[in-house]
């Protein structure tokens, strides 16, 4: 309702002007235009594929590092506090122009033969893992201590007691602000436009300087709407089912 | 020499000494009714057998080894020692059965079949077999309380601890729970009880142990303990109990 408001008034103010910058037809409606940004966002998602599915898992190892009891571990839960903060302090874009420059400059050993996309994938994981560690931290955290206790008196161990009792349901309990993170990092994807990655945005920006227009942008929203919404209904939809299974039996 | 003896056991949570020198001495196929008020160090007690506290000070042996203090593999102890609790503490996210099957397969490494199988036949005995595929909140509390029974009694312990486990529940559903425990008694399980279920104490305890302030104050046979109780602490928290309409 609101967006159909919101259009109309583009297309009313100053005799329609906004409607040209961000709606010219010729644009919109130019099969060519939307090949070169499917192709784009092509590499967006996989970009977010790879890092989403590198974050799952590296997110909760850090978790974990962070939660182990002993003392003997505590230098390596320093560690995993120290990532924490260090890479939740930094603005996403900086770590990916750091990794993707500094990494190709610096010919590390065993990280130096990555490509751009590689790199990015990489920093992304890294922001965005930062972020979902904290998230897995507290949904293992709000899992009563006596699910703990009940799983430990049966004999369990620690680690059997997280792998089979304790971070099954802690991940169930966080799915929405996973969610949360995940359709940030899926619009994060955007910003390796800046180590000149040709995805969506850096072609989008390619049709509007050629067409003289910001149509180009309007085209790259539209897609990103397209995935990140149909996205965040599926998950609350998951969601359900899965608490009426535990309900309903 | 019995086989579960607590030697002079203190435990502290901060500044408060909730435990201060238990000794209590369990033999084989007893079954131990601890009694005392609320914050009497009953549950803790409890706890410690099980090493899921630590303990300050004393000792506890189980078949004459120590079990309490550095060194000891607490994962071997609690598969010789089976709890339940007061709040059932059911894994949610499984089922009825693999509540029951996941200590066997993960830390006996049963193969799942075999276990399966075991623990069908625990719930055909506690009348539950059809719950086995239900989720433990589609089950009533007693019903819940029993499944926790049946998932410590799967790892056939050789002593089963528990821990106030009618105290959650509604009183209709109380019987219910007390007749498995009255079951297992009956079968010869060696048993350490914390109950506020008086009347139940005597009718099933080879001995009965009033706790309190973290000390056994007394102890003996029921019929002693509830009859002619010979410490005054033991009469006032009778008198209490029997002027609640409890024994």
């Amino acid at each position: 309702m609101y967006f159909v408001l919101f259009i109309a008034v583009l297309f009313t103010v100053r005799d329609g002007v906004l409607g040209d910058v961000y709606f010219r037809r010729d644009v919109l409606f130019s099969a060519d235009a939307w090949r070169s940004l499917l192709k784009g966002f092509w590499i967006n998602i996989q970009v977010f594929l790879w890092a989403e599915g590198i974050v799952l898992v590296w997110a909760l190892v850090v978790a974990i590092v962070r939660l182990l009891p002993h003392r003997a571990c505590a230098p390596i839960r320093l560690v995993a506090t120290a990532y924490c903060d260090l890479f939740r302090a930094l603005p996403a874009v900086l770590v990916i122009l750091i990794i993707n420059f500094g990494f190709q400059r610096a010919r590390l050993p065993l990280l130096e033969n990555f490509s751009t996309m590689q790199y990015a994938i990489m920093a992304l994981a890294l922001v965005y893992g930062a972020y979902v560690a904290e998230v897995y931290r507290a949904g293992i955290d709000s899992i009563h201590p006596s699910q703990t206790s009940a799983a430990r008196s049966l004999g369990l161990t620690y680690a059997q007691t997280m792998r089979h009792v304790v971070v099954p349901q802690a991940v169930r309990r966080v799915v929405p602000p996973l969610l949360n993170d995940f359709i940030g990092l899926q619009k994060d994807t955007a910003l390796i436009f800046s180590i000149g990655i040709f995805e969506l945005l850096s072609r989008a920006r390619f049709i509007n300087n050629a067409q003289a227009t910001f149509t180009g942008y309007t085209m790259a929203a539209m897609l990103f709407f397209i995935i990140t919404i149909p996205m965040t209904r599926f998950v609350e939809r998951l969601q359900r089912r899965d608490q009426a299974r535990m309900r309903a039996g | 020499m019995a086989f579960l003896e607590i030697r002079d056991v203190h435990k502290r949570f901060g500044s408060n000494e909730v435990l201060r020198g238990v000794d209590l001495d369990v033999d084989p196929h007893q079954l131990v009714c601890l009694i005392g008020a609320s914050g009497s160090g009953k549950s803790t007690l409890l706890r410690c057998i099980n090493a899921l506290e630590d303990i300050d000070a004393g000792v506890i042996r189980l078949g004459g080894e120590r079990v309490s203090g550095r060194g000891v593999d607490v994962n071997l102890l609690r598969q010789d020692v089976g709890i339940v609790f007061q709040s059932f503490n059911l894994f949610p996210h499984m089922t009825v059965l693999r509540n029951v099957t996941l200590a066997p397969t993960k830390v006996l490494d049963r193969p799942t079949v075999m276990a399966e199988e075991r623990a069908m036949q625990l719930l055909r005995r506690i009348g539950l077999e059809e719950k086995a595929q239900e989720y433990p909140d589609r089950l009533s509390g007693g019903q819940q309380q029993r499944v926790a029974i049946v998932r410590a009694l799967a790892m056939e312990p050789q002593l089963l601890l528990l821990d106030e486990i009618t105290s959650a529940l509604d009183p209709e559903l109380v019987a219910e729970v007390l007749n498995i425990v009255r079951q297992l008694a009956e079968e010869g399980m060696t048993m350490v009880i914390a109950t506020h279920e008086m009347g139940f104490a005597r009718e099933v305890a080879t001995k009965v142990c009033f706790l309190h302030e973290g000390v056994v104050h007394e102890e003996g046979p029921p019929e002693q303990v509830f009859g002619q109780p010979r410490e005054e602490r033991t009469q006032a928290f009778l008198r209490r109990i029997t002027e609640a309409g409890r024994l």
